[in-house]
């Protein structure tokens, strides 16, 4: 059975359809990446497998259970903003999931014991290059840096689902790179599973082992609101190896992937899920 | 040319800040000096040599009366005032600025409520606040609370209203319950703003402490200026207005040099007042 099973959802307010019939079967360690054109449903998506909004019809499960009515540790979230707390430390970021863990009622442990939690985290720190950076603010972060703690805040409780909503969206080309890496290194090594939106469809080719594509199945020029997005492309992906992150040939592979998609985006009745899994 | 963003040395600084202090006090320097050599009993601009000795006189001397030394106790009288009334105030916005930010039952249950308690003028159920509450100590407090709590108690309510939705869901994802989320997510990013409303709320305090004061009370520096009015006692008046000016400056910065200290992470970014 899939990990993800995503079975004729749609999602609508009040009245408005934004997605329907959603249909999705997604392996466990799957690398999804999530194009299509802005308000077409993809963030709302990602909502979904989060807990953050419900499916007005149809049925999510994750490892063969129904989604809990909110979010919970077995699915973790990087944000394009707002990801980190911005009143705690770099260190006190990533100890805060522990910190909820040991001190149920306010969420805080003090002393010797906290000294402990701040161990704990110093290879983390150092994976993510933050070992200098432990007693700053995120104010007081580049955006690359901030980001690299949002994941590795994200990772803290080890979800098996990682959910990432353009997380590298307000970086620039060389950090976006740097973060590529890192975030293959770690999907590689957690075996999560992960669904990456994204506006740049070179990184979702890059990143990706399946990218699937948001978007209307007709265009009504009257009423451009009554017909809600569903996935309409579904292509599987080599398999992404971190030897080919060098940007020459990861944007010549993306290029010439993304002429093969736009002519295929551009064909009168696009066949729905060609290519699936 | 100058810009906005113009570096100006300390010392500069300094010395433009104290320009407007100096002509205002030559300007009256000047005045009192042309009124008194027509008039050398004029009481409406003393002298400042004069100022200067009653408030001295206020300050070191004991009052014939009650053996006070009238300045010390009546600042120290109204600074408890004003002191407790701001500590219910904070203690209020704290609590229902919570529930109305974070709990959208309780928004819609006590944000009209309080929207419209704030709109009632504070002087005007002064009355009510001396029948209920007597003319001691409390009606004076209560009205410092009535007249400040309803915006302080708006203000943080939209400051936690202003915590992103993405660090409520981000705390959810690593584990939090509610208790958790308001200790460690929500009250944190509030005490900020806090000092903020207390900063703010001190102006109306002072209006409010000044007036009870000055309509019942035994003592106090709103009631001393009040009461020494009667003799058009402006060497008592003017000092007590500046040393009141002056609490009130000190205070301020004290919150400000506070919420620095307390809450660096507060003020990286931008100049603030």
């Amino acid at each position: 059975m899939s990990f993800v099973e995503v079975t004729e959802v749609a999602v609508s307010y009040d009245g408005l359809p934004v997605l329907q019939h959603v249909n999705l079967q997604v392996a466990e360690g799957a690398f999804i990446t999530i194009v299509g054109a802005s308000g077409c449903g993809k963030s709302t998506f990602l909502r979904l497998l989060l807990s953050q909004e419900e499916p007005t019809s149809g049925s999510i499960r994750v490892a063969g259970n129904h989604l809990p009515p909110r979010p919970t540790p077995d699915r973790g979230i990087v944000f394009q903003r707002y990801s980190v707390f911005p009143h705690l430390t770099v260190t006190d970021n990533l100890i805060l999931p522990l910190e909820f863990e040991r001190s149920s009622a306010v969420g805080r442990v003090f002393g010797r014991p906290r000294a402990q939690l701040r161990g704990e985290v110093e290879n983390i720190l150092e994976r993510i290059g933050l070992t200098q950076a432990r007693d700053r603010y995120p104010a007081q972060l580049s955006g690359g840096m901030q980001q690299r703690l949002a994941i590795a805040q994200a990772l803290l409780k080890r979800p098996r689902l990682l959910l990432l909503d353009e997380p590298f969206g307000a970086l620039d080309p060389g950090i976006r790179r740097d973060m590529h890496d890192l975030l293959l290194a770690l999907w590689q090594e957690t075996g999560m599973t992960i669904f990456m939106v994204t506006h740049d469809i070179a990184e979702a080719f890059k990143l990706g082992t399946r990218l699937i594509v948001f978007d209307k199945m007709r265009h009504e020029p009257d009423e451009p609101a009554s017909i809600g997005a569903t996935i309409t492309y579904d292509l599987p992906l080599r398999h992404p190896s971190v030897e080919t992150s060098d940007i020459a040939s990861a944007s010549m592979t993306a290029a010439a992937a993304l002429d093969e998609s736009v002519s295929m985006l551009s064909m009168e009745n696009p066949a729905p899920q060609g290519g699936a899994k | 040319m100058t810009g906005t963003r113009t570096k100006i040395s300390p010392w500069a600084r300094l010395g433009l800040g104290a320009l407007p202090f100096a002509l205002l006090i030559i300007a009256y320097a000047v005045g009192s000096r042309i009124r008194l050599s027509d008039n050398p009993a004029d009481k409406l601009l003393p002298s400042l040599d004069n100022i200067a000795q009653t408030f001295w006189r206020m300050a070191t001397v004991p009052d014939q009366r009650s053996g006070d030394l009238l300045l010390w106790t009546d600042t120290a009288l109204s600074l408890a005032r004003l002191g407790s009334g701001m500590l219910i105030s904070a203690l209020i916005a704290v609590s229902l600025g919570v529930m109305i930010g974070y709990l959208p039952r309780a928004r819609a249950m006590l944000a009209p409520f309080v929207a419209a308690i704030s709109l009632i003028p504070p002087i005007t159920i002064l009355p009510i606040l001396f029948i209920v509450f007597g003319l001691g100590e409390l009606s004076k407090i209560m009205l410092i609370v009535v007249g400040t709590a309803p915006v302080m108690t708006r203000s943080l309510a939209q400051a936690v209203m202003d915590i992103p939705d993405e660090q409520i869901i981000k705390a959810e994802t690593l584990g939090a319950n509610a208790l958790q989320m308001v200790f460690r997510v929500v009250l944190p990013q509030i005490w900020p703003k806090l000092f903020t409303a207390i900063r703010l709320g001190l102006v109306p305090a002072w209006i409010f402490l000044i007036s009870a004061e000055a309509i019942a009370s035994t003592g106090g520096l709103g009631y001393r200026i009040f009461l020494v009015r009667r003799y058009l006692a402006m060497d008592v008046i003017l000092p007590y207005v500046a040393w009141i000016t002056l609490l009130a400056y000190a205070l301020d910065r004290i919150f400000q040099a506070l919420s620095r200290r307390l809450f660096r992470w507060a003020h990286l970014e931008g100049e603030s007042l």
